[in-house]
């Protein structure tokens, strides 16, 4: 039972990345390689917070807020530097590396005997002692289903729709009178906002900050998202952003289970060829309809 | 009013491929006027419409819209004020979202693009109307995403929606140059009745010579940078195809083809 929790909890953390490569991948079609450093620079912004004793609740917001002043980097060096998107993305992601670490001090800060947004008075009193086990799923959940549902609405919203305009045909958005550049840079500021949110969710849960976590954190999402949109195709009542988050708990459940079998250091290579059985199952269903997926 | 002033344009200064394409061009189009702009490839009329919108950088020269100085504003900031068509009917529509969203992001140029909801309900049934004199059946398809319409389809919404705010130019590049006959012909009706309703100012680039005579109070054909024809009001009226033909011919012999 402690296995399936584990799961999802993890699934749905890693399900706010997703949602995050959601937005660059796939609706803004750049292939962002911040978010392996956005997601630790979410959680060496928590872990600093923390260890200062700032109320946990306050590290989402920050979080956030770092994360999307990372993107919004990336987004500089890409559209007024006119750096290749790639190339943005490593650029940035390398400098992230040492900014983390300056963030945090050095490269683990563990935060055991810390309050989180996890195990802290206001929460041991609303959850009676039979219930404290489910407590962490329970707020995991409740972050991952509002994140959805404000990402949702955003979709829905003008800017939204200006933001899924600049992916499908840049020319449109000049056409609108709108400069289709700073449309990305708003794109690539949300969706890293929401890795840093997760990163910063995820140091919680483990309660410790590592330097590396980050390390493969796009081919997470990546597999998340390319699982949970090509399996839902068919389901045209289901928003893609439920099937991310579901994609992304499917994909933890799948390398969760192939653990079960290999030492931990083995992880990295699971990830990496889970991610590309996910991607030829997809890509011969996807033949069909489009070439260029 | 829209006035390009001694326009010089080249393509790869500075190296051996070097080409001058506009050489002191100058060209005035009149509130109103619909200019058909014919000529071969090469010559300048794509060129021409993309010094306009701010696509492309002129070397010297004054582009002037409305007597203000709009030579170096940022290509968004000119459309504000310019609708355009492009000959890709992909370039005109965003294939993943859908027929009611593409409408509702038209609908709102010219407007912020904040937090509001992208569909205002209430103006679904305008968008219907827009669509229903174009009897291809969107009015029934608010739905369906942009992507799987056709070629056709996709222009039609294309010119409906860059016409949809008020605007003052109507640029079209070639717009039905990708289309069958029959369908390039609705289209064609389409621009002209848009045209004549909002009274807008327009500059069509074709390669279908009766749609530059039928069409338009006005014609210009371009050739190596320069205007060869330019006559409007009766003079244009008076002219045939085989007039236009003529001057292609006389052309050409010139380049020795």
């Amino acid at each position: 039972m402690d296995f399936f929790i584990t799961i999802i909890e993890q699934g749905l953390i890693y399900g706010i990345l997703a949602l995050g490569v959601y937005i660059t991948y796939k609706i803004l079609d750049f292939p962002d390689l911040t978010t392996d450093g956005s997601f630790p620079l979410g959680a060496a912004v928590t872990a600093a917070l923390i260890t200062r004793g700032v109320n946990p609740y306050l590290t989402l917001p920050i979080a956030f807020a770092a994360g999307a002043l990372a993107g919004v980097c990336t987004g500089l060096i890409h559209v007024k530097g006119r750096v290749r998107d790639l190339l943005s993305g490593i650029i940035m992601m390398t400098a992230l590396w040492t900014i983390n670490l300056r963030i945090a001090g050095t490269s683990n800060v563990p935060l055991f005997s810390k309050e989180t947004i996890f195990k802290n008075d206001f929460l041991a009193g609303l959850f009676p002692d039979a219930m404290g086990s489910y407590s962490t799923l329970i707020v995991i959940v409740i972050l991952a289903l509002l994140t959805k549902v404000v990402l949702d609405f955003y979709m829905k919203s003008k800017s939204g729709f200006l933001l899924r305009a600049v992916g499908d045909n840049e020319k449109l958005v000049t056409a609108l009178a709108k400069d289709q550049g700073n449309v990305k840079i708003l794109g690539l500021a949300i969706a890293n906002g929401l890795v840093a949110l997760s990163g910063c969710i995820f140091c919680q849960e483990e309660r410790v900050f590592e330097i590396s976590m980050g390390t493969g954190a796009v081919v997470i999402g990546l597999a998340s998202v390319i699982i949970g949109t090509s399996l839902f195709r068919n389901l045209t009542f289901m928003k893609a952003t439920t099937s991310v988050v579901i994609g992304s708990v499917l994909y933890k459940a799948c390398t969760a289970v192939a653990m079960k079998n290999f030492e931990p250091q083995d992880m990295k290579l699971i990830t990496a060829v889970l991610f590309l059985i996910v991607l030829l199952i997809s890509m011969e269903r996807k033949k069909k309809v489009k070439i260029n997926a | 009013m829209l006035e390009l002033k001694n326009i010089y344009k080249y393509y790869n200064p500075g190296t051996v491929n070097e080409m001058c394409l506009f050489k002191d061009f100058n060209l005035t189009v009149k509130d109103g006027e619909f200019l058909s702009v014919v000529g071969s490839n090469g010559s300048g009329k794509t060129s021409m419409l993309n010094i306009i919108c701010g696509s492309i950088s002129i070397e010297s020269g004054n582009i002037i819209l409305d007597g203000k100085d709009i030579t170096n504003a940022k290509e968004f900031r000119r459309n504000e004020k310019i609708g355009r068509v492009y000959q890709n009917p992909a370039l005109g529509t965003c294939p993943s979202m859908t027929i009611l969203e593409n409408m509702s992001l038209a609908d709102n140029k010219g407007k912020k693009f904040g937090l509001g909801r992208g569909v205002n309900k209430q103006r679904i049934e305008y968008y219907r109307e827009l669509l229903r004199p174009l009897n291809l059946g969107l009015e029934d398809k608010m739905h369906v995403k942009v992507g799987s319409l056709s070629g056709g389809q996709r222009q039609a919404m294309a010119l409906l929606m860059s016409t949809m705010t008020p605007i003052e130019f109507l640029i079209l590049d070639e717009h039905t140059a990708a289309l069958d006959p029959k369908t390039a012909e609705i289209i064609m009706e389409l621009t002209d009745k848009i045209v004549k309703e909002k009274k807008l100012t327009t500059i069509m680039v074709t390669h279908n010579l009766r749609y530059a005579v039928e069409y338009g109070n006005r014609l210009l054909m371009m050739h190596q940078g320069e205007s060869v024809i330019d006559c409007a009001g009766e003079e244009k009226a008076a002219m045939n195809i085989d007039d236009i033909l003529e001057k292609f011919n006389e052309i050409s012999i010139e380049c020795g083809n």
